[in-house]
């Protein structure tokens, strides 16, 4: 596990062919680690006949609205909370 | 004989009324078969398990929560554990998180990649939480779709909306209606309807039960 509840992560902007389950709304915004829930077998690679190890750690993060669309028109405080694996996170300036 | 245009014949691929979605399941569950990787008896299974839940039983869940502060602080915790305590069986997904609306915030739940939903506890999601719409604009507009619903939040309430993408579901335990005080726990249950476990409403008000 190398996130932390608390700590800024950035979802990776990268393409990915094929199976993966990091939505293309969050690639390249910036969260916050609200949980940590386990490590899981990873999804890309069970798609495809693999048995997914190693596992990859899943997080639950936290994201403003207005950072992922930022014409969002809720209030100020509404958040988005999303699944990631870590191999989608990168550390957050 | 087919009545499209390519080299071979074939008998019709959708039969009738078949939406061609089924006529490929159908294709796809037969070279499954064929292959050994499953038998029709574990579809059977399967489709007998999903559609022997329903919302009620997520409605047991949260109306146990009401009652009992120790059994709301255990669902909080282990989401699974709590529904095995009541009998209820949570499915496959291996972790079930129960999160709790408040004065101050509430949660929404969609998945938008496909249809991820807590059917061990709800039993097969409704079709429009698999629709594109939701699925899209629940993330992007959760207020108006709220709306649509017919559900407005305060104006210093948070919106959270929990976008289930892997392995973990999301169970919505919604506030306890006012008025409520004297209600039986079958009769709490009767008010927790699908949607506000889902949170896209609040659940049923008393008099509305049973009048």
């Amino acid at each position: 596990m190398s996130y932390r509840p608390g700590q800024r992560v950035r979802v990776e902007a990268r393409e990915h062919q094929g199976h993966h389950r990091t939505p293309a709304y969050l690639k390249g915004r910036t969260g916050t680690v609200e949980r940590v829930h386990a490590a899981f077998r990873n999804p890309e690679t069970r798609a495809y006949g693999s048995d997914g190890l190693p596992a990859q750690p899943l997080y639950l993060v936290a994201f403003a609205q207005r950072d992922v669309w930022p014409d969002y028109g809720g209030h100020a405080d509404d958040r988005l909370f999303v699944d990631v694996f870590e191999h989608w996170l990168q550390e957050a300036q | 004989m087919s009545d499209h245009d390519h080299d071979h014949d074939h008998a019709p691929i959708a039969d009738g009324d078949e939406p061609p979605a089924a006529a490929r399941v159908r294709a796809l569950e037969a070279l499954l078969v064929e292959k050994g990787v499953i038998s029709h008896e574990d579809v059977r299974e399967g489709i007998d398990w999903l559609v022997s839940r329903t919302p009620a039983d997520g409605a047991r869940v949260v109306a146990r929560a009401w009652l009992d502060p120790d059994y709301r602080e255990r669902l909080l915790a282990d989401g699974r554990a709590a529904a095995r305590e009541l009998g209820i069986d949570p499915g496959p997904a291996p972790v079930l998180v129960a999160v709790e609306n408040t004065e101050r915030v509430h949660h929404m739940v969609v998945c938008t990649l496909c249809s991820c939903y807590p059917r061990g506890l709800l039993g097969p999601p409704p079709d429009w939480y698999k629709s594109l719409p939701y699925r899209s604009r629940a993330v992007s507009d959760p207020r108006g779709v709220l709306a649509e619903f017919g559900t407005t939040l305060d104006d210093d309430v948070e919106l959270r909306v929990l976008d289930s993408t892997a392995d973990i579901r999301y169970l919505v335990i919604p506030r306890r209606p006012e008025g409520t005080d004297d209600l039986t726990e079958d009769e709490l249950a009767a008010l927790v309807t699908r949607d506000a476990m889902i949170g896209v409403v609040a659940p049923a008000a008393p008099a509305a039960v049973g009048a």
